[in-house]
């Protein structure tokens, strides 16, 4: 363990977690379209970067120094949102204008729309490349920021994402970190019958990366991974987030036809009651 | 043929004579190549600034996105490769991370047109300047020869957001050196030799065959206006409609298709604003071929006397 975090501390992160959760329902029903089941599967990685590990200043996003992170997997864009809108980049209230005429909050994240999202995503297999880009620009500026980049496992069947990690573990950029969201679904079904990626982590080790793989939900794992991918030298890490997809909504988790589809009114009042705790 | 010598050069080193000149006036950018940076010129950059330039490999969707992510944080990034390589093979990128987020991505792409001869229609781009004008945010150039190359590279640097300069491989005759041509500005079309009978537009490696095709008209009575229209995106449709209007008949000339080239956005304006007799001079709806330039020009109809033919036929046209 690089560094303690008290009882007190991760309990506090899965609070934060259901109540992005929370949102994400929210703002999908509000908006009556959306992609509950990555947004879900990925809101945990987000907490632990946005509330923990991630240097930022919500009230001056140009700060040259800051961490930057990239959606790749851009359709998560409703837990991106929730987090940037609780650490203070715009208001909450906000939230509600998901996907509306005239929003900030476009389907898929856009930067120079909303404060905070530093890469426009959406087209599948283009934000480690990005992200990339970022790292070797830290690296000639002789910066300290961290650049991390959120991958779905379905998008890892782009050919892009194996060039942009060919040339990341070329360029040596231990300054660039990939979460893969690994939830195991994709929107035809499961990444094992629609194209498999495995072996995922023989993959990223052929590479030249360094590989850590954790369950994705679990607080405690995911902050000592953070902690030791920021540490590595010399070689990009990755981190295998085993997770579930449309996690902590009971009739969402691994249900392929979540992946793109909002909840009825039923659904919306069970999953809100199933996220309840510490917000009734 | 030709009564004019022209002096010829290529756009490469002109390119990589503009690009050393930034590495240092301007300490933010940086080169990014994909393997073929010693047919391109940016290998010169490199010589001379190690540390700013990236060589992606054979990879250039990595490419067009990673210099998306150096462009986030303030770098102007010059990215570079053949033009069948820079733009199809990466539109979405291009259109993705570079164009929606209005990224100061410089798109400097060589080889362009079909003058690329021996390596047939597989390398032979000719419908790049369709794809990129139809992008939003983006600006396109197309130079007419070296001194307007090194121009629009350097000007590009101070210009905000993504910008795609094409550049051919072939020598192309020096013929913008007279005074009007001094004042390069984007979006500025240059006229670069007046006349009242008809308008000869030409882009990149045509304007000079424009020059020629008018002093073979002048032969025959007929006073042409040349337009050298290096920016096709944003149109000066105001020279275009005034050169229309004034001469009342207007040709282009391009090496690229005439399917939605710069001959298409040049109608396109004239049908809202100014009716006249057109023609498009350019390559065919088809792919090219193996063979020299001068074949592949005299084959594909890019030949000054194709020009000429092009006048002849709107000056019938003319009421």
């Amino acid at each position: 363990m690089v560094e303690h975090y008290s009882d007190e501390k991760i309990e506090e992160l899965e609070t934060t977690a259901r109540l992005i959760r929370r949102h994400i329902i929210q703002m999908i029903y509000d908006a009556g379209s959306g992609h509950p089941g990555g947004s879900l599967s990925a809101a945990d990685v987000l907490v632990a970067l946005y509330f923990d590990i991630m240097e930022h200043k919500p009230d001056d996003i140009k700060w040259p120094d800051r961490d930057r992170f990239v959606l790749s997997k851009g359709h998560a864009a409703p837990a991106l949102y929730a987090c940037l809108a609780e650490t203070g980049y715009f208001p909450v209230e906000e939230l509600k204008t998901l996907r509306q005429i005239g929003s900030r909050l476009q389907g898929h994240p856009d930067m120079r729309k909303t404060p905070g999202v530093e890469a426009s995503t959406g087209s599948e297999g283009q934000g480690l490349s990005m992200g990339l880009g970022m790292a070797l620009a830290g690296k000639l500026d002789r910066k300290k920021y961290m650049t991390y980049v959120m991958v779905g496992d379905g998008e890892l069947n782009c050919g892009q994402c194996w060039e942009a990690a060919m040339s990341a573990a070329f360029f040596k950029t231990d300054n660039l970190i990939a979460i893969v969201d690994r939830n195991k679904l994709q929107l035809d079904g499961p990444t094992s019958q629609i194209m498999s990626i495995e072996p995922l982590a023989d993959k990223w080790k052929a590479f030249g990366w360094n590989v850590i793989e954790i369950n994705g939900h679990n607080f405690p794992e995911l902050l000592d991974s953070l902690h030791k991918a920021k540490e590595t030298n010399g070689v990009p890490t990755v981190i295998i987030a085993n997770t579930v997809k449309g996690k902590g909504v009971s009739f969402m988790e691994g249900v392929v036809g979540f992946h793109g589809k909002c909840p009825d009114d039923k659904q919306y009042a069970q999953a809100m009651k199933e996220l309840g705790e510490g917000f009734e | 043929m030709s009564t004019i010598k022209w002096p010829v050069e290529p756009q490469r080193p002109a390119f990589a004579r503009a690009l050393v000149a930034l590495g240092h006036t301007h300490k933010d950018v940086v080169v990014a190549s994909a393997d073929v940076s010693t047919s391109t010129k940016t290998a010169e950059f490199a010589k001379h600034f190690p540390e700013r330039h990236y060589n992606f490999g054979i990879a250039e969707q990595n490419m067009i996105s990673a210099c998306a992510g150096l462009a986030t944080t303030g770098k102007v990034v010059y990215a570079s490769t053949f033009a069948i390589f820079g733009t199809g093979r990466v539109y979405d990128q291009i259109r993705q991370s570079v164009c929606y987020p209005r990224l100061n991505v410089k798109l400097v792409v060589t080889h362009a047109g079909i003058t690329v001869g021996g390596d047939g229609a597989t390398h032979q781009m000719i419908e790049d300047i369709a794809l990129m004008r139809a992008l939003p945010n983006m600006t396109v150039i197309v130079p007419a020869d070296a001194p307007e190359t090194e121009k629009a590279v350097l000007a590009a640097a101070d210009h905000e957001g993504p910008v795609y300069i094409r550049l051919g491989r072939a020598n192309v005759p020096v013929c913008t050196t007279s005074e009007e041509c001094q004042d390069f500005e984007i979006g500025k079309a240059t006229t670069m030799r007046d006349g009242s009978d008809v308008t000869l537009v030409g882009t990149g490696i045509m304007v000079a065959k424009c020059i020629e095709a008018a002093e073979e008209l002048e032969k025959h009575n007929v006073s042409a206006r040349v337009i050298n229209l290096s920016t096709i995106k944003p149109l000066d449709e105001r020279t275009l409609i005034k050169a229309a209007r004034e001469t009342g008949a207007i040709v282009t000339a391009e090496e690229h298709s005439v399917v939605t080239g710069m001959g298409a956005a040049v109608a396109l304006v004239l049908a809202e604003n100014a009716h006249v007799p057109m023609k498009r001079v350019g390559i065919p709806d088809s792919f090219g071929e193996s063979g020299t330039s001068e074949e592949l020009m005299q084959k594909y109809g890019l030949t000054v006397d194709d020009i000429v033919d092009g006048a002849h036929d709107v000056l019938k046209r003319k009421k």
